[in-house]
């Protein structure tokens, strides 16, 4: 087979403020199982580009191997993307960004892609703060392999089998938090108005934004005894922080007004509105946040939101005190010290 | 003690060899450099080798300075005058004294055991007993132990003590309690054998004017500058001996080239990956998006890299790896030299993959050859791999300077602009509009209308997925013709012919040059003609092929076990390979004439033939 392009039909679609429809910012047709939770994905990625108004030229998708990283040719057509080797797409995000910070750069992978293969590259981005949007689509299987557990399978899941999984699970979102991730949340395929919002303030972020998206795989992991089926999530699902994204901010505070609203203006531009559940949750607090999702984990519960937002972590740009100018755009001149220099410099090697 | 000079010891000026056997962590490698360099600086050409241990303080380490008024730049294999200042390895540093040749050691302590060696002269010099005298602490003591062998050696061989003077200011700037200590201990080694050994060495260094327009540096540094004026802004690396000093001497030429004086601002970004496979990963990354991006490593890191090499490869992203040779297999020997990653370079990853790959011979060729890889890189939109090994990249090499136009423009390749994109129809990714199997790229965030999915899984001509097998073998016929295009843009081979016509030619590549050429002067001497090519690039040239043809029989000298280069030359050129014979070196040390001169020499008496 041969990729699909997707019939192209927006004339009663609303126009954005660059005058494109949605589909201008989708890609070729998905060859995902139907109902795969990672569509969901693609289309909250597709919502939220077009909400943002941001040329689709602008962004830079990136990915590993696995379903979830198929996907990056299923939104954002008109936009550059690599698919790049297994586990690695931290590493290409990581050049890529380098070179060129003027981009949006999103990063696609699942859990097989970022908790195993790729365990390593995940944790370094990270630690780079690098700033990029890093989407997992998290479904605690490998589809394409036919069904075998992935790291974040929870312990005692089941496969189809009904084998129970025997290994601990490797929650991302913990492991961000301990890597010092300055943007980290949990969200659900099946909960687009959560998702939407999160995925417009990790794209604003300036930084390492982490989304874990539970993303059912609905052909090896979609049945009873499975702690990743749509069943379970809807069922355990427990939004700890309800997140609006406001493209334009116009104040800056960062506590909880007294209607139990916290505004937070991101340094790319607009602003995050956070509404507090019962639980008192605040997203400020690192260790809070570690402990209610091991907390969560114990007792069964998917704890979404944004679960963690440290805006004052320099990317990996400034620490690298990276011009303006991206480098893959610096004039040679600025880049070749000449003849002179070469004459001068030589000095020492006489 | 034997009389100084020894009656049967022929007078050597200019021509013979200082080892001086150490302990590593001691300081030595300075005052090493500063005999070499002294050397230098009179006019006469050296080369120096450091053997040193994988490891940080307390092995053995030894550093070969062959002054050779000829200009042989290869190991000479002899040791004329050994300092012996390692007790643990003495035994084998007497050992290896060529005959009639001298033996300097510590006389602060009893003299060592000859053991029989009656070829030779022992020179004692007190170095401890007059730095324990003369210094405080300990770690003084140490240090300066190795500048008083220096003046001992300036004092017993007439290397100029002026010179060393001038170099040692230089070293220390304004320190001039540093300045003082040096030359303390310098001049304490220099007194006591002028007093003691008033008579001189027939080891002379005497001033010539044979290093003028020339400079001492090492390959690492070299292919770092190269790098510096190629316009590379993006380097990735992993820490491995022997490639990590050039990503040291990059950093060191950014920060004094690319950074903006009054912001602060770099004009370039070095990433310390967590691994090799990640530093690949962004080199590609940074190169996907139109920089110049390098990564600098060795075979192990060749292997770990190799996936992503092939994903560069079929996706046509331009990278360049700089492979500093070590010893295998595995670990190996990591600071030993070798060529045993050439076919592993050649074909790097799964599935059909065939590279580029450029052979320096020495840091000149490290300078210009680091130009052209970023050139060819991004010319044929593919990872090019620039061959160098540690005895080319982490040994000083004397070369003439190097020289640079300012009128040289970056060729970077069919890369569309955003108006390129405005005018034309439809972007295709791998379409071959120009019929020379170089598609035009795009960068990100240039135009919407250049956007394309850049994939390592099979595509055909538009970027798209395919299983189609003609689509799929399409792209990969086109990739064969690229490759093969780029065999007339590579450095082309540098030919040597012997004055008479040669039935047999050495073939050869990289640091194998300077012993190559000695060994054919040699043989030359016994009447053993040969012509000589050193290839420089892959694929092969036409050249290559016509060069082998022309001759009954072709010497291929390279310093593998499994004679690589031959197996190139088998594969990628139509030679008989009954006509290819291997010479080997695989012992991981710099390449010595004598391994050529008994590899041509075996064969020919085998065939009992004369060249």
């Amino acid at each position: 087979m041969t990729s699909m392009p997707k019939p192209f039909i927006d004339k009663h679609l609303p126009r954005n403020k660059l005058g494109l429809s949605v589909r201008n910012y989708e890609g070729v047709m998905s060859t995902l199982c139907a109902g795969c939770g990672h569509d969901s994905v693609t289309a909250a990625l597709v919502q939220a580009f077009w909400e943002l108004d941001l040329a689709p030229e602008s962004a830079a998708k990136v990915s590993g191997i696995g379903c979830s990283s198929k996907t990056t040719a299923y939104f954002m057509g008109q936009s550059h993307g690599i698919n790049c080797v297994h586990g690695r797409m931290p590493s290409v995000a990581t050049g890529a960004n380098a070179v060129n910070g003027q981009l949006h750069y999103i990063g696609i992978s699942g859990d097989g892609d970022s908790l195993s293969i790729g365990f390593g590259q995940f944790a370094h981005a990270i630690r780079r703060n690098l700033n990029m949007l890093y989407i997992i689509e998290n479904n605690g299987v490998y589809g394409l392999t036919k069904g075998q557990f992935s790291a974040s399978a929870d312990y005692g899941s089941k496969s189809k089998k009904g084998v129970p999984n025997e290994q601990t699970p490797i929650d991302p979102c913990i492991q961000a938090l301990t890597l010092g991730a300055g943007f980290v949340a949990r969200a659900f395929s099946g909960d687009k108005s959560q998702l939407v919002p999160l995925i417009k303030a990790g794209l604003m972020h300036k930084g390492f934004a982490l989304i874990d998206v539970i993303s059912p795989c609905v052909t090896f992991n979609d049945h009873a005894g499975s702690t990743k089926s749509y069943a379970h999530t809807y069922k355990y699902y427990h939004p700890l922080v309800h997140t609006d994204f406001v493209a334009h901010a116009d104040e800056i505070t960062g506590e909880y007004a007294e209607d139990g609203e916290m505004r937070v203006t991101l340094h790319d531009g607009g602003e995050l509105r956070l509404r507090k559940t019962d639980d008192n949750y605040d997203p400020r607090d690192r260790a809070q946040a570690i402990e209610t999702l091991m907390t969560g984990e114990s007792n069964g519960e998917i704890r979404t939101g944004l679960l963690y937002l440290n805006e004052d972590l320099p990317d990996m740009h400034a620490a690298n005190k990276l011009p303006e100018t991206p480098l893959n755009a610096l004039p040679f001149d600025a880049l070749c010290p000449g003849t002179g220099a070469l004459a001068s410099l030589q000095k020492r090697y006489r | 003690m034997k009389d100084i000079v020894d009656a049967t010891s022929e007078v050597r000026v200019n021509d013979f060899v200082i080892k001086i056997a150490n302990v590593n962590g001691t300081g030595s490698a300075s005052a090493n450099g500063l005999l070499m360099k002294a050397i230098f600086r009179m006019g006469v050409p050296v080369v120096g080798k450091n053997l040193f241990p994988s490891n940080i303080q307390g092995l053995p380490t030894w550093y070969e300075i062959r002054i050779t008024k000829d200009s042989y730049f290869a190991r000479s294999g002899t040791a004329e005058l050994v300092v012996a200042m390692n007790a643990e390895t003495y035994k084998q540093d007497l050992a290896e004294v060529s005959p009639g040749g001298f033996l300097l050691y510590d006389s602060t302590w009893p003299r060592p055991d000859l053991h029989g060696r009656t070829d030779i002269t022992a020179i004692g010099v007190p170095l401890a007993r007059m730095c324990n005298e003369h210094f405080d602490n300990a770690r003084t003591r140490v240090l300066m132990k190795n500048m008083a062998y220096v003046g001992a050696v300036a004092g017993l061989t007439g290397i100029d003590v002026e010179v060393i003077r001038a170099m040692v200011t230089e070293m220390f700037g304004t320190k001039a309690h540093l300045i003082d200590a040096n030359m303390k201990a310098i001049e304490l080694g220099l007194h006591y054998v002028r007093e003691n050994y008033p008579d001189p060495l027939p080891l002379k260094v005497e001033a010539m004017d044979a290093t003028a327009g020339h400079i001492m540096i090492d390959g690492n540094t070299a292919a770092a500058l190269g790098c510096l004026y190629a316009g590379a802004t993006f380097g990735a690396w992993y820490p491995i001996t022997p490639s990590t000093s050039l990503m040291d001497a990059f950093k060191s030429f950014c920060e004094k080239y690319r950074v903006d004086k009054d912001t602060g601002e770099k004009r370039f970004c070095i990433v310390q990956g967590e691994d090799e496979l990640a530093s690949i990963g962004m080199a590609i990354g940074a190169g996907w998006n139109g920089a110049r991006a390098f990564t600098p490593t060795s075979g192990p890191g060749i292997s770990l890299m190799s996936e992503f090499i092939g994903f560069a490869y079929y996706g046509e992203v331009p990278v360049v790896i700089f492979d500093v040779q070590r010893a295998g297999p595995s670990t190996g020997l990591p600071t030993r030299t070798q060529q045993c990653d050439l076919t592993l370079a050649a074909y790097a990853s799964h599935g059909d993959t065939k590279h580029i790959l450029v052979f320096p011979a020495n840091p000149k060729e490290c300078f210009e050859m680091a130009v052209q890889s970023f050139d060819l890189a991004e010319r044929f939109q593919t990872p090019v791999f620039f061959m160098t090994d540690l005895d080319i990249g982490m040994n000083d090499w004397m070369v003439p300077e190097f020289g640079w136009d300012d009128s040289y423009a970056p060729d970077r390749g069919k890369v569309l602009s955003k108006d390129d994109l405005e005018k034309i129809g439809k972007f295709y990714r791998y379409e071959d509009r120009d019929g020379d199997a170089i598609p035009y790229r795009t960068l990100p965030g240039v135009h919407p209308k250049g956007a394309y999915f850049t994939r390592g899984s099979g595509h055909n001509w538009k970027g798209g997925y395919t299983e189609d097998s003609a689509e799929y073998k399409e792209v990969l016929d086109r990739l064969t013709r690229k490759w093969k295009s780029a065999a007339k843009a590579l450095p082309a081979p540098v030919v040597m012919r012997c004055d008479q016509p040669a039935r047999r030619a050495i073939v050869s590549v990289g640091g194998c040059d300077g012993a190559v050429r000695e060994a054919m002067d040699r043989l030359a001497e016994d009447g053993i003609h040969l012509n000589y090519m050193r290839v420089r690039g892959f694929p092969f040239s036409e050249e290559v092929d016509a060069f082998i043809a022309e001759h009954d029989e072709v010497f291929v000298v390279e310093q593998n076990r499994d004679a690589q280069l031959r197996t190139l030359l088998v594969n990628e050129t139509s030679a008989d390979k009954t006509r290819l014979i291997p010479v080997l070196d695989y012992a991981g040390m710099s390449a010595n004439p004598k391994f050529v001169i008994e590899g041509v020499k075996a064969r020919l008496e085998a065939l009992g033939d004369a060249a």
